[in-house]
């Protein structure tokens, strides 16, 4: 039976669907910091402090999710993570850096108030977030479009098999998603030039920077597109539709709402149209990874998932966590509702030995 | 090159370098959420500062284990598929449950904390510390259930050749889970307390060297203030005493918390492991005679040719089974044995690639085993003897102001890192060959077991491998210089460095009108 593979595959789409929603705005304030702020270098600076801080609060629970959407895969369908991950090595390793960097800066950034400082904290938030936004995309476009797999689920064609047009259009998608994405979302939350310029981007970039994404989405409708797939295309374009409209008004909550909604079900839609294949073997479908147990029991693919048992025990957990999880991520948002403007925050401060002479 | 050496050193110091922060955080997250509770509680101002000093300290090295913290995740995947997919059934669970248990408390609630300050009713603001530090517990006990589950498999049963999970229960009470996990825990209140110990006793001196305290003729402190520089105040003198008693006191707490749960950590070893027991007394014969000195070539395995030096008769015995007249059984003896159950080559077989076939050194590294056992104990027993004597050279209320005594003191900061890195290193190298050890005690589950040589990708050339090791290390050495930086650079500022507050005393009271953020990056 294929109840609880199914209800993993949905499970695990649902992380990175939160995933996206979530840090997709976080790594595109981090790119924002680095070629959006404007004017004096005491008004960049400024700016950059208040795009910063409308993610201060929230960016690590954020980041959790994608940790959770790696560990869910593993728990679930551990053939899976085995061979996506040990095929994309390198980008891996690159967005590890990535995210690495990126973590480090937001803390360190505000420590010390030299401005080569902030500059190279600067440049690691922002190439960290491309970095992170581009290889993540590039791995789940992989995965929905295919890797030169072996029998055993092994990697053939040496360490740069992966770098292919569809790795760099998912790459290019998710970045160019997040630059939006990350734009209405910095309109919502802060007062200014920040917001004024924000604002006006979500609607002059959208039409170009949202090519790829909806690029990636056709690709796969087109190849194995079913009806419940396109339903979801279709309610993907209303709500970009109407998010963009939102958006040209100015109606920045709207809009933000609009462009989540849309990412939601464009995923869901390449979700939907791949199950139950995982992950595709361009060498031969039969070494392709499945969720499905009768899709396996005819040679058709690989099982990649667990057993019931622990699918079952697994199920029991994040149904009872991921509510409250959810609770209280949307209490911590509700905290920190407030619109931030360079008023809002305090000068930076040095730190002096506390020495006499 | 070996791909399976160099993802062994990869993973090797990537994990290394994640516990130096790990403990720190478990630990200090405990102190600072005693510290903001007492001053919740009281309204005593020196808790406040406390609170808010050595908050700053915590968060720095917090944000290291998270950045580390997500390579560790990702790495099985990355360089150790075959064990992913061999251990899949198991292991993945306990490291989601880490991810939703855990992780999103930990650093949902940490983020309310960092900003919540003058936002959040106080009371609600100490409660938001409070769970991020659980969530870090919690994601510790998670992860170590994983960790134990590769030293002692439980709950499984054996289905196509893979494990097969069959009681969740067991595995989370793995009894060398409990075991390790207490251990990791005492061992992170004592790392915390030697970090306390060791600042404290800084600024204490600091304060003497610039003339600020003084001792009368009975050698009594007399507290004295330094107007010029912010926050070195009369209440100052006792933040830093108080906080040099609080780390003296739980150091000496942790250590012997570590000497209980390690010694019920030998007793299980000695059943589940013996090999890493005989490999940590670099035993050739079976006997019960702890060794505190040995010589000799440690790193041939029929260690014909290690003298021991030094020994004290029983005391293995005890640690093995409570029982001085209890022998352990000698690497001579065991290795037989582990032969004839796993075999003397390696299998045929497309996991095993170049490497079937090649005979099996049953024996761990015994220079690592045996001095990665002593260096943990004899670190810890160091740094707990140098916290008893702070505690005493400070009766007084303040510290000497000899500058050797103080350069010891930061010594005594490091000790405890080395322990604890020590502890891990003869662990998981104690375990090898395999990386999932089998489960030799009655109930234990045949053929469950995986030798490392089979973990590794097969599809991950060494190249790439190589990449990454060197790219990490070379990171991580970059960060680990900027977060000492940093931290130095905080904790020579003193509590001002963490509350700007005390230098700019009353000019903008204006902020308030103003709607500007406590805290912010
Ligand atoms: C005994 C404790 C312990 C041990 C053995 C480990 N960790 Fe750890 N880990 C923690 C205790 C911890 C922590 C104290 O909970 C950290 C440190 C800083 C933090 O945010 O949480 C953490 C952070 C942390 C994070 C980042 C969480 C976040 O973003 O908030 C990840 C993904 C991991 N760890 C994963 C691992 C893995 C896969 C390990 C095994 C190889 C591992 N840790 C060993
Ligand atoms: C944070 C504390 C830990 C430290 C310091 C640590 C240390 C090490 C070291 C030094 C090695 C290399 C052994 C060798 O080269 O022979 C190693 C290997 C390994 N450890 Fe750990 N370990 C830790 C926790 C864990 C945990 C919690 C897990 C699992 C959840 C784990 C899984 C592994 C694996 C898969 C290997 C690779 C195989 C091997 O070489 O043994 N380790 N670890
Ligand atoms: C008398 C004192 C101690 C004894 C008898 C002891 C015993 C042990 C044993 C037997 C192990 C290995 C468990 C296994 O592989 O199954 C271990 C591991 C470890 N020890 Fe200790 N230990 C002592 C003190 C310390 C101290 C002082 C520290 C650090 C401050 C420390 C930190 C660790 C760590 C981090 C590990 C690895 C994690 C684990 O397996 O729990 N230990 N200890």
């Amino acid at each position: 039976m294929d109840v609880l593979p199914t209800v993993w595959f949905i499970a695990v789409a649902a992380l990175w669907i939160g995933y996206l929603i979530l840090e997709g705005f976080d790594l595109g304030v981090g790119m924002h910091m680095l070629v959006s702020a404007r004017g004096s270098a005491a008004e960049r600076e400024g700016q950059r402090r208040v795009m910063l801080n409308t993610i201060g609060p929230v960016w690590d629970g954020n980041e959790v999710w994608l940790l959770v959407a790696g560990a869910g895969i593993f728990a679930a369908f551990p053939l899976w993570y085995a061979s996506l991950f040990s095929a994309l090595y390198i980008p891996l390793t690159l967005v590890l850096v990535g995210l690495i960097f990126r973590a480090v800066a937001i803390e360190y950034r505000g420590k010390h108030p030299g401005a080569r400082w902030g500059r190279f904290w600067d440049w690691a938030i922002g190439l960290g977030s491309f970095v992170v936004a581009f290889g993540i995309g590039a791995g789940l476009a992989l995965t929905t479009t295919g890797l030169p797999i072996d029998a055993n689920g092994d990697r053939v064609g040496g360490p740069f098999a992966w770098l292919t047009w569809q790795a760099v259009l998912g790459g290019l998608a998710v970045v160019g998603f997040a630059l939006v994405h990350s734009a209405a979302f910095l309109a919502l939350k802060t007062t200014g030039p920040v917001r004024e310029r924000m604002g006006a981007f979500v609607t002059k970039a959208a039409p170009v920077a949202l090519l790829p994404i909806v690029a990636w989405v056709l690709l796969i409708q087109f190849t194995t597109g079913n009806v419940a797939s396109w339903l979801l295309v279709v309610g993907a374009v209303v709500a970009i539709v109407l998010g963009y409209v939102a958006a040209l008004r100015r109606r920045e909550g709207r809009a933000f709402l609009g462009i989540a909604v849309f990412v939601a079900l464009g995923a869901a839609a390449i979700f939907t149209a791949v199950y139950p294949v995982v992950l595709p073997s361009s060498l031969d479908p039969a070494f392709s990874l499945t969720v499905s147990r009768e899709m396996a029991a005819t040679g058709a693919a690989v099982y990649a998932g667990n057993s019931d048992y622990t699918l079952g025990v697994m199920t029991v957990v994040t149904a009872v966590a991921l509510p409250v999880v959810l609770v209280y991520q949307v209490w911590s948002y509700w905290v920190f509702r407030k619109r931030l403007g360079a008023e809002n925050l305090p000068a930076v401060h040095d730190i002096v030995p506390a020495v006499r002479g | 090159m070996d791909p399976l050496e160099i993802a062994r050193w990869q993973f090797g110091i990537t994990t290394v370098y994640h516990f130096l922060m790990v403990p720190l955080t478990l630990g200090l997250g405990a102190v600072v959420v005693y510290l903001q509770t007492r001053w919740n509680r009281t309204g005593d101002e020196r808790y406040l500062r406390m609170t808010k000093f050595w908050g700053k300290l915590y968060l720095i090295n917090f944000i290291m284990g998270v950045a580390t913290g997500i390579v560790q995740e990702f790495q099985f995947g990355m360089a150790w598929s075959e064990y992913s997919r061999f251990v899949g059934d198991v292991f993945g669970a306990p490291l989601a449950m880490e991810g939703l248990l855990a992780f999103f408390v930990e650093s949902t609630f940490l983020g309310l904390w960092i900003f919540g300050w003058g936002r959040l009713p106080k009371a609600i603001h100490t409660a938001t510390l409070w769970l991020a530090v659980i969530g870090s517990w919690i994601s510790a006990f998670f992860i170590i259930a994983a960790n134990s589950w590769m030293q002692h498999p439980v709950g499984v049963e054996l289905v196509d050749g893979r494990p097969q999970l069959v009681d969740i229960w067991a595995v989370v009470t793995n009894n060398t889970a409990i075991a390790a996990y207490t251990h990791v825990l005492v061992t992170a209140v004592a790392v915390a307390g030697g970090f306390l110990l060791g600042i404290a006793w800084y600024q204490l001196w600091r304060r003497r060297r610039d003339g600020i305290d003084t001792v009368d003729a009975s050698g009594r402190v007399v507290v004295g203030e330094a107007p010029e520089i912010p926050g070195r105040d009369k209440l100052d003198h006792s933040v830093w005493l108080k906080s040099l008693r609080i780390g003296a006191i739980i150091a000496i707490l942790g250590f012997a918390g570590t000497a209980v749960t390690g010694d019920l950590q030998a007793k299980l070893m000695f059943q589940q492991q013996p090999m890493k027991m005989a490999a940590a007394e670099a035993a050739c014969e079976t006997g019960s005679s702890f060794s505190i000195l040995a010589f000799g070539d440690l790193t041939a395995s029929d260690c014909s040719s290690v003298v021991t030096v030094l020994q004290v008769p029983g005391v293995l015995g005890y640690l093995a089974n409570g029982d001085v007249n209890q022998t352990v059984q000698g690497v001579d003896d065991l290795v037989p044995q582990y032969e004839e159950k796993y075999g003397t080559t390696l299998p045929e077989g497309a996991i095993y690639g170049d490497r079937s076939g090649q005979t099996i050194d049953y024996v761990p590294l015994m220079y690592v085993t045996y001095w990665g056992f002593r260096i943990m104990i004899g670190f810890g027993a160091l740094a707990a003897f140098a916290a008893a004597v702070a505690l005493w050279l400070t009766r007084k209320g303040t510290v000497p102001a000899n500058v050797w005594i103080m350069r010891l003191a930061i010594f005594g900061i490091l000790a405890p890192f080395g322990a604890a890195a020590a502890g891990w290193i003869f662990t998981e190298m104690g375990r090898q060959p395999f990386v999932v050890a089998p489960n030799p005690t009655p109930g234990g589950i045949d053929g469950v077991y995986m030798f490392t040589a089979a973990a590794v990708s097969p599809g991950v050339t060494a190249g790439e491998l190589l990449f990454s090791a060197i790219t990490l290390t070379l990171v991580y050495l970059a960060l680990l210089v900027v977060e000492v930086y940093l931290l130095v650079r905080f904790v020579r500022g003193g509590v001002v460095s963490a509350m700007p507050e005390l230098a700019a005393k009353d000019d903008d009271r204006s902020d308030d009108d103003r709607d500007v953020l406590a805290f912010a990056y």
